[in-house]
Order: structure tokens, then sequence, then C-alpha cells
């Protein structure tokens, strides 16, 4: 019962973290129907600004913020400089872009500040909390509370709020959403800033449990895209919910199967979900008109 | 007419270029600078670096200054490969050291084998010098090696039997494969065997399968990265009270600061002795080197060494002792005998012994028992 229960924890500590990387491509998604490939390194960046601001004396508040901040502006640099002169490209081509400069980002990043795997303290200390035998460290908490809170906000806003649904509007239709008034071009900017700041949020509240280099960014992304694949692609309940299905799977099958299949399973189970209902588990089922 | 004179102009520039190289020794390098193998190959590139340039300045190998070549193959064994070709061809090196990781070093391998040129591999696989091949050395022990220091010490405490957790990585999937094969010499069963991928952020529900498995005495984690990092805090996470080994693949003080001092407390693993360098004793037959290259290492970069630029040292340090040995230190035959003709050469790694039967020339003696104590490395006694 107890290992049942540690399963869970495990399960739900890595599941929080890749929720918290595919809530990062909702945005970016939703207003352009861009899978962003760089919103692992936006997690990466977060971590490592905070590291570098935190070992420089900056308090770790501070630290974040500034992580934060750093990152939301090169996510709009990024729309400015290669995603806006791109604009007639189609999706694809927008996506590709997205991946150069995941490559950029990373390149750039090893240089600045360096190759080695960083960490800083947790935020509440490092004693176990303990539940019926099992464990599960303060910092996990933290993860899925951040999770729990940035889903919110985007579901909020999406479903609340005229600039949300202007979001959107501008995936839907383009030209009609700027034939009603919407300013697309800054819809877009907003997007990336905002992604950029989730993503480094992530890296803020993760760092501490799974450690930061600058490589970190690829697997995260990897995992992000399918927990928001098996939830379905741009609905952040979807997200939250695929993020955690996927941690627990992981963690059950590592724990009663065997630790050799556990990557095996997750990608199995997203198959198969690509192959039943390609639209994921949340994801509205869209009828293209010819 | 003009184009000629420019031609001519330009071959006689190329040709004078070529004659002041002949004075110089070539030596040639391929590393793993950027990539996936960037912290082997990073401290590596460094340190080979800062040692020529050091040997440089207090005036060369008899008076002939050392020219270095240095690639990046960013681990990739395709581009090793194409650079150990235009090392021996453009470049024209006596000696190649370089195969940061055991892929690399396979390519840049039989290009020196058919070659004729002495190559130093800094990678760890056995496979590398086993069968031992006429050109090719190495200076990192093998993962089998690291087994057999840790069984031996585990067979001291009366250990026998131990829950294995690997890291699925090259390093990890390799050590554990030789682990397992050693582990019967000494008495110890495996018990238990799991696996971790080498970027996984949780890995209590292994641990908690070997935990539940019974007569666990002690657990043995090969890997590097962060992985080694998670797997002690989530020991210490689950409270699981056994001995816990770690392999020399993290022997740094980055481990300690990644796990966190407490959960690192008693952790033991197969270290060199550049990892104790500031609690050496004066009269330790390594002393010497390891502090001044530490020294070195910190001036230049205001960094810490590692166990794998320390892998560099001593490839240099033998090239340069060879070389300084040989008859002619710009012919690759005669390095290589002299070479092969080394014998107790003090390095960071360990003392070598070349012979013709033996081409790595370190025994258990190099691997220092280490463990974590007021979070910072002590030798076990």
């Amino acid at each position: 019962m107890d290992a049942l229960l540690q399963f869970l924890f495990s399960g739900l500590t890595v599941g929080a973290v890749y929720a918290l990387v595919a809530l990062g491509f909702t945005l970016i998604y939703n207003a352009s129907d861009v899978v962003n490939f760089a919103q692992g390194e936006f997690v990466m960046l977060g971590g490592m600004i905070t590291v570098f601001a935190y070992q420089a004396g900056v308090p770790l508040l501070l630290a974040a913020t500034l992580a934060i901040l750093i990152t939301a502006a090169l996510g709009v640099a990024l729309n400015k400089l290669a995603i806006e002169p791109a604009r007639g490209a189609p999706v694809v081509s927008l996506i590709i872009i997205t991946i150069g400069a995941s490559i950029l980002i990373r390149g750039a990043t090893q240089l600045i500040f360096d190759k080695q795997l960083h960490r800083f303290p947790a935020f509440s200390g490092d004693d176990p909390i303990r539940v019926m035998g099992a464990t599960i460290l303060p910092q996990s908490l933290w993860v899925l509370g951040g999770a729990l809170a940035v889903f919110a906000v985007l579901w909020v806003f999406f479903s609340r709020t005229l600039t949300g649904k202007a979001v959107l509007a501008t995936a839907n239709n383009r030209v009609a959403a700027q034939l009603v008034g919407i300013n697309t071009g800054w819809i877009m900017t907003l997007s990336f800033g905002l992604s950029a700041a989730i993503g480094a949020f992530a890296g803020v509240l993760v760092t501490p449990i799974t450690l930061v280099s600058y490589d970190v960014g690829v697997t995260l992304a990897l995992k992000g895209f399918a927990a928001a694949m098996l939830g379905g692609m741009g609905t952040p309940k979807g997200a939250l919910v695929g993020g955690l299905l996927l941690g627990c799977l992981e963690a059950l099958t590592a724990g009663y199967l065997s630790s050799q299949y556990k990557e095996a399973v997750a990608f199995i189970v997203i198959l198969g979900t690509l192959f039943v209902m390609p639209q994921g588990l949340f994801g509205a089922k869209t009828t293209e008109r010819v | 007419m003009l184009k000629t004179t420019t031609a001519i102009v330009t071959l006689a520039a190329l040709a004078g270029l070529t004659g002041a190289a002949q004075a110089e020794i070539r030596l040639g390098a391929s590393l793993s600078a950027t990539g996936g193998a960037a912290f082997l190959g990073d401290p590596e590139a460094k340190t080979i670096e800062m040692l020529v340039e050091q040997m440089n300045e207090a005036g060369g190998i008899d008076g002939e200054e050392i020219a270095l070549t240095l690639y990046d193959d960013g681990g990739d064994p395709n581009k090793a490969r194409t650079f150990a070709t235009r090392l021996v061809e453009d470049d024209e090196v006596v000696a190649i050291i370089g195969g940061s990781t055991t892929g690399t070093t396979m390519s840049i391998l039989s290009v020196a084998e058919s070659e004729g040129i002495p190559f130093i591999s800094l990678a760890g696989a056995i496979s590398i010098i086993d069968p031992v091949r006429d050109y090719v050395f190495k200076t990192p022990h093998t993962d089998r090696m690291a087994c057999e220091k840790i069984f031996t010490d585990m067979q001291a405490q009366g250990i026998t039997k131990v829950g294995m957790i690997s890291g699925t990585d090259g390093f990890g999937a390799s050590m554990q494969a030789q682990c397992k094969e050693v582990a019967g010499d000494y008495g110890v069963e495996i018990v238990a065997d799991e696996t971790y991928g080498p970027q996984d952020a949780d890995m209590t529900p292994q641990l908690t399968r070997i935990r539940n498995t019974d007569g666990v005495q002690a657990v043995l984690n090969p890997g590097f990265g962060q992985g080694p990092a998670i797997v002690t805090r989530n020991v210490a996470q689950l409270g699981f009270d056994v001995p816990l080994y770690q392999s020399h693949g993290v022997a740094s003080n980055a481990f300690i600061e990644l796990a966190g001092a407490d959960a690192a407390e008693g952790v033991r693993l197969p270290g060199t002795a550049l990892l104790i360098a500031d609690s050496l004793s004066e009269d330790d037959p390594q002393y010497d080197v390891v502090t001044s290259y530490t020294t070195a290492y910190r001036d230049a970069y205001g960094q810490e060494t590692s166990t794998f630029g320390g892998y560099a040292h001593d490839a240099f340090a033998l090239m340069v002792d060879a070389m300084k040995r040989s008859s002619d230190p710009e012919d690759p035959q005669a390095i290589r005998d002299a070479l092969e003709e080394t014998n107790g050469l003090v390095g960071t790694t360990g003392t070598y012994s070349f012979s013709p039967e033996d081409h790595l020339g370190l025994d258990l003696s190099a691997f220092r028992m280490l463990e974590v104590k007021d979070g910072g490395w002590q030798p076990v006694e």
C-alpha cells in the first residue's frame, strides 16, 4: 500500500513538471497553431538565469522574477525577429523556425553561462513530508501548486477575458480577426511573451528537483509535448491532466512492471491516443471545411 | 599573368609556413568540447591548451615548441573520424590525444592504427586497449576496475546483497554490465537491478522496489550527470538507510553540491587523488603532480579541476615524457616505442607503467575509496 502511494507521489512530482511545460505550449498554439519547440529552452532559461543571478548574490525571489522577465523579453524578441518576418509562411515553416531558435538559444546559453549542471535550494527545504509511509518533497507541492495556478490563470484568460478570446479568434481566422478590429500582431507578441514567462516560471519551480544545464530543454519539451498531445493540444485542462497522467503512468510502470519499460510505455500510450483519438483527451473535435 | 604571380606568391608563402613549422613538434587533439559529452571534453580541452602553453613558455621539449591542433568533434564519432584523418594528413601531427567518449575513440583509433600514429585515448571502455593495439594507449581506469574497487570495499564491510540502479546512458549501461559480470568474484549478489533514463526527475519508484527486495544491504548507482544526484536525494527522501555507492562518473565536488551535503553524507565512490587535492598529505606520491595541476587550472580558468581534465593532463604528461625519452620527438614510431616503455610515471589518476601487453598501465591502487564527510570528500582508511 505504501509502495503504491510512493509511486503515485513520484508520478505527481514528475507529472507536475510535465504539466507545467505542457501548459507553456498552450498560448502560442492557440494564437497561431504553431507548436513552439523552443518552449523547453524557455524552461531551461528560467532555471539557468535564476541559478546565476542567485549565485551572484541576488535574493532567490528577485532572481526568479528577473529570470521570468528576461525570458519573456526573449520570447517577444523571438516573435519580432524570427516569426513576424516569416508571417505569410505555412505553420510547418514556423515550427521549423522555432526548432532553429531552440538550437540558437542552447548554443548561446552554453557560451554565456556554462555547460555544468546547477541547482538552487528548494523553496521550503528538503525535509520530506510523510504520508502513510510514503514521502513527498515540499518542492513537489510547489510544482504541483504552480501547475494548478498557471492552469487556473489560463482558463480564466481564455474563457473570461476579451484578450483571451482575441487570441483564440486570431488562431481561428487571422483575416476575420483583423476585420473585427483585433490587433493580431500584438496578440502574437503577447502570446510569445506570456508563453516564455510561463516556461521560465516552470523552470524556476522545477530546477530544485530536476536540476538544470544548458541542454535539459530538449527532453523537457519532448515530455511536455507528449503530455499536451495526450491531454489535447491547446487546452489548459488537457495539459494539466495529460502531464499528471503521463507522470503517474511512468511511475506505476517503473514500480510494478520494470523500469526498463518506463519510457516505452509512456510513448505507447501516446501512440495509442493518436491512433484512437488524435485530438487528445480534452481537445475539441475539429472539422476542416473543404 | 597577374593570376600566375599571385599563385606563385601564395605557394611561396605556404612553403614558408611549412618550413617554419618544421622546428615544432605537432600534437593533434580531437575532443568533445561541446555537445552531449561536453562535461568530459570541455575540461579536457582546457587542460591540454593550458599545459601546451606552460610547456612552450618553459622552452618546449629540447628547445622545440609544441604546436597544438585541437578540434572539437562535439561527441560525434563521424566528425572524430574526419578530424583524425585531417590531423594525420593535413596537419601532419606526430601524435594524437583525444576521444573523450568511447564512440569517438573508436573512430580515431582506426585512423591512428592504420597511419601508425601514437594515440592516447581519454575514454573508459576496456575494449580500447583489450586486445592491445600497437599505437593505442589510454589514461582512464576502466569501469570494470571501478566495479572491482567498489566490490572490494563491500566485501570488507561484509555486504553480500546489493541493489543496483543504473542510468541507461552509455556510461551507466556499460558499467552496469561490467559490475554484474565481476560481482560474483567478490561474493556479491545483485538482488535488484533497476534503471532510469538519463534525464529522469524522480527515481523513488525504482528505489522503493529495491527497498522492498529482501535482504538488500547496499545500493550501487552507476551513472553520470544529474541522475546520481537525484538518486542520492531520493534515497535520503525515502529514509532508505543502507550504504550508497556511486561511480567514478560523478567523482567531483559538484556532485555534493547538486545532491545537497545532507543527502550526500556517507556516499562512497572510487575516485582519484585529484578529488582530495587539498587534503593530500605532502609525502603522498601524487602530491606534487596533483597540487601543481589544480593550482594552475584554478589560476587559468577560475574553476575546479575534474577527474576528466585529469585524464587529459596524464595523457599529455605521458606523451611529453615519451617524446623526451625518444630518439626523435618528431617521429611517430619512436614516440610509440618510448611510450610503451613508460615506467612509473606519476599522474593525477595514478602511476602509469606501460608494457607491450598492457596499454592502460594502472592497477586498482590508482583508485581511492572516498566518502562524503561533512560536505567534502575524505579518503576511507
